[in-house]
């Protein structure tokens, strides 16, 4: 698989991309379905599909693009493996979450502008509010939430995560389906 | 329905379910803080546990149930996140909190095989200390009116006939049946129900405009795009009872002849979209939605969409851009969206937990409705409670209560940054989100209403309320919020999109110690320009923040400016740490710390910190072992 010609592997990309679009019928109207479902499959809106996407469903590139960059979700590069969210609501922001953000950033080297890590093992974002503020300040990594999270706290979670993707034992195919999606 | 006498709904008496005396009940509390606290992992040791002891678990609800059988259950959020897992058992009417895998044994032990309560498990109110054994004891639940609520944390949110059987869909079956949309309009309108995502319009005479309209299309949106951060009742009302929320979208369309409604949830409610797509898919396949509703002939469409992240898309002609497939930008108001909405076509949207409140007007009439509440606000509102307070979580209370009530006593008292109760530690409310203002001790005995809190220029928004404690600095709180609405405006207004950022600037120049009487002017001028140049809620609400705090904590503004000083020292570029010179005792230990070197000092002599050098991180406070370094 790894060995895969490009030009099969370009094909296989957009294939899905058709799929998607034809889930949804071609309607403009369905523009943000349509790329939450293509993130949902590449992590993020590669460049050519977007302009495919805007081709397919007979609209200007600058409509799919102008909606691509209005919504917070939708991202126009790609995401580290690991994609970590700190919720900086208010109920997070009074109960503390910026210095969990900051340990963060020094763990990973990264930083406001620089979110994710160079190994794209790491993405860090800040949100403005999971919704849940009883268990304040809260971390979401890979969609799995952790409450009345300390830096130290994050910090060790990171470590965990960095020591289970060290380990040999991670089978080939899961790494690979992961790289898959990094086209 | 003959089922209905194997379980009684009976809310308000505490327990919500009780069911036959000899089916006991347990119930896991199955929202986004409890499942992030390991709820599931508590479930799946229930059922094991269970079996195990010999007992037979239930899963599904069945109206035979024999002496043996516990029947286990999920609920939705029941508000009191903070203390997840929860774990009631009925009908006992016991609370367990802090549920971990390894608790369940004993509690299948000692609860379920013989009705004892396992004591440590129970939830102690940090007031009295005393063990709290069931929701009838516990200040947090007594106190409060659950109307809304009240289902949430007992039904199975996925599982649409326990719904049914606790009378669900019967209201939604009266309005296609026995009621003209003339009467359901009527009967809403002399609820006095309004609004409960943040303007408090009436939502009767939103419908009313809505049904006269000639047309032969109409839509009804549901807005679940909760985005104030800080709020989560909608998210909880979702994933609690979503059919809740269709019943009442049911309900809201054929008051206005529409047959299409849409649930528009917000992108980082994961949970909550699932509960609805699943509660939808549910009651298409009971025929509740779908061709002939209620044998009436007359067809229901419901259709989940995912937001994708803009706090703008709250916003009712926003959210229709959305909807639509474009950037979610709002225009100008009218026309307004009973008139012509999405694909033109006149639109009601309504809040989540406005649609919540619907099915119970109709079926216990508007006048039990009003009964409750104040009259220009009747009925009950939920406010999220966080920030530096002891109970937090969601509180649902009739309008008009105090907020004295909810921070003391719901709440249980005003807490320092360690969660330990801090008797005199109150200083502000945070109420509405960004759009909202902030309420000081003076505003502790103000009842909440809409207007009481219009008049004091705070709004009840959707309802977050964070209760800040003395270690808070209001300029950065005030920064907070407008840094958020300045990230999220959409871009369209001048005043909204400019005006944000240079608000912003200002309160960074007073934070950073670059203020002077002159921005403290500017602040205000500009604060009021964008109220008034801006076309959405979004920028009209935008300055509230800033504004509320500079008329309630203006002193601490004018230390900023003037002295240059913090008194909370959140501010770290007005900090000048010092170096106490009797203190000191030239251990060396500060020079060690320092990251650029600012320290210096002959070893067993007072040291000093080079302010040039210095960048206020302070490390060297926290290596003095004998508190010399002052100032940070």
């Amino acid at each position: 698989m790894a060995s895969m010609p490009i030009a099969v592997d370009r094909a296989e990309k957009f294939e899905k991309v058709v799929s998607i679009l034809d889930r949804h019928s071609r309607r403009p109207s369905g523009l943000i379905p349509i790329l939450q479902a293509i993130q949902h499959e590449y992590q993020y809106l590669p460049e050519e599909v977007l302009t495919y996407v805007a081709t397919s469903l007979d609209v200007p590139p600058a409509r799919v693009f102008g909606v691509a960059t209005f919504y917070a979700h939708f991202a126009l590069e790609p995401k580290g493996k690991h994609v970590i969210r700190i919720c900086d609501g208010t109920a997070c922001h009074v109960k503390q979450s910026i210095p969990v953000l900051n340990a963060l950033h020094q763990k990973l080297g990264t930083s406001e502008k620089n979110k994710t890590t160079a190994d794209m093992l790491f993405t860090i974002e800040t949100v403005a509010c999971l919704g849940a503020c009883g268990l304040a300040p809260v971390v979401v990594i890979d969609e799995q939430v952790y409450g009345q999270i300390t830096p130290e706290r994050a910090v060790a979670l990171v470590d965990e995560i960095k020591a289970q993707e060290a380990m040999p034992t991670a089978s080939a195919a899961e790494q690979l389906s992961a790289e898959e999606r990094h086209v | 329905m003959s089922n209905t006498e194997v379980l009684t709904f009976a809310p308000g008496n505490g327990n919500g379910i009780s069911t036959h005396a000899q089916v006991r009940r347990v119930i896991l509390c199955a929202g986004t803080g409890c499942m992030a606290n390991g709820a599931m992992k508590v479930y799946e040791q229930f059922k094991s546990e269970i079996a195990s002891a010999g007992l037979r678990v239930i899963l599904e609800l069945r109206a035979e149930a024999a002496g043996d059988e516990i029947r286990l259950s999920k609920s939705g959020c029941q508000g009191f996140c903070q203390m997840g897992p929860l774990v009631s058992v009925v009908p006992d009417g016991i609370l367990y909190t802090k549920v971990r895998a390894e608790d369940v044994a004993e509690i299948v032990r000692e609860t379920l095989t013989s009705g004892q309560v396992v004591e440590r498990l129970l939830y102690k109110d940090p007031a009295t200390r005393q063990s709290c054994r069931g929701l009838e004891d516990n200040p947090f639940y007594a106190r409060q009116d659950r109307l809304v609520l009240s289902e949430c944390g007992f039904l199975d949110p996925e599982d649409i006939h326990e719904y049914i059987l606790h009378g669900g869909y019967r209201a939604a079956k009266k309005a296609f049946v026995e009621m003209t949309p003339e009467e359901i309009c009527k009967t809403i309108l002399d609820s006095g129900l309004r609004g409960r995502g943040g303007g408090g319009f009436p939502t009767g005479r939103k419908w009313e405009a809505a049904r006269i309209q000639n047309s032969t299309k109409k839509y009804v949106i549901c807005n679940g795009d909760e985005g104030d951060p800080g709020a989560f009742m909608n998210r909880s009302v979702m994933e609690g009872n979503p059919h809740s929320v269709i019943e009442g979208l049911m309900i809201a369309a054929r008051a206005i002849g529409a047959n299409e409604t849409l649930v528009y949830v917000r992108a980082e409610y994961p949970l909550a979209v699932e509960r609805m797509r699943h509660a939808v898919a549910a009651a298409e396949q009971e025929g509740i939605l779908g061709k002939n509703v209620f044998g009436t002939g007359l067809s229901m469409k419901c259709e989940v969409m995912e937001g994708a992240g803009a706090f703008v898309c709250g916003e009712e002609t926003a959210m229709i851009a959305s909807i639509e497939g474009q950037r979610g930008m709002p225009r100008p108001k009218p026309p307004f969206p009973a008139q012509s909405g999405l694909w033109g076509k006149p639109t009601i949207i309504n809040n989540v937990e406005t649609l919540a409140h619907v099915s119970r007007i109709l079926n216990v009439g508007p006048d039990v409705f009003k009964s409750i509440g104040t009259p220009d606000s009747p009925g009950t509102k939920t406010f999220a409670l966080t920030g530096h307070v002891s109970n937090t979580g969601l509180v649902e209370v009739p309008f008009g209560t105090t907020l004295r009530e909810i921070v003391y006593n719901i709440g249980g008292g005003v807490t320092d940054d360690a969660g330990k109760i801090w008797k005199t530690g109150f200083k502000a409310v945070q109420i509405g989100g960004p759009s909202g203002g902030c309420l000081t001790e003076d505003h502790l005995d103000l009842p909440l209403a809409y207007e009481s809190l219009r008049s004091v220029g705070a709004m009840v928004g959707s309802g977050g309320l964070v209760a800040m404690n003395q270690g808070t600095c209001m300029v950065s709180i005030a920064r907070f919020f407008m840094e958020f609405t300045q990230r999220e405006s959409c871009g369209k207004c001048v005043l909204c999109r400019e005006g944000t950022r240079q608000l912003l600037a200002l309160l960074d120049d007073v934070i950073e110690g670059r203020a002077d009487q002159n921005t403290l002017d500017l602040l205000e001028k500009l604060g009021h320009a964008v109220q008034v140049g801006s076309l959405c809620g979004l920028g009209k609400t935008a300055p509230n923040p800033v504004l509320s705090t500079m008329r309630y904590f203006r002193e601490e503004y004018e230390e900023h400016v003037f002295e240059k000083r913090c008194r909370t020292g959140r501010c770290k570029a007005l900090l000048s740490p010092e170096i106490n010179q009797v203190k000191c005792k030239g251990c060396g230990v500060c020079i060690k710390a320092c990251p650029t070197g600012a320290i210096s000092g002959e070893k067993k002599q007072p040291h000093s910190i080079n302010p040039e050098l210095c960048i206020k991180c302070g490390a060297c406070a926290t290596a003095c072992k004998i508190h010399a370094v002052e100032g940070i």
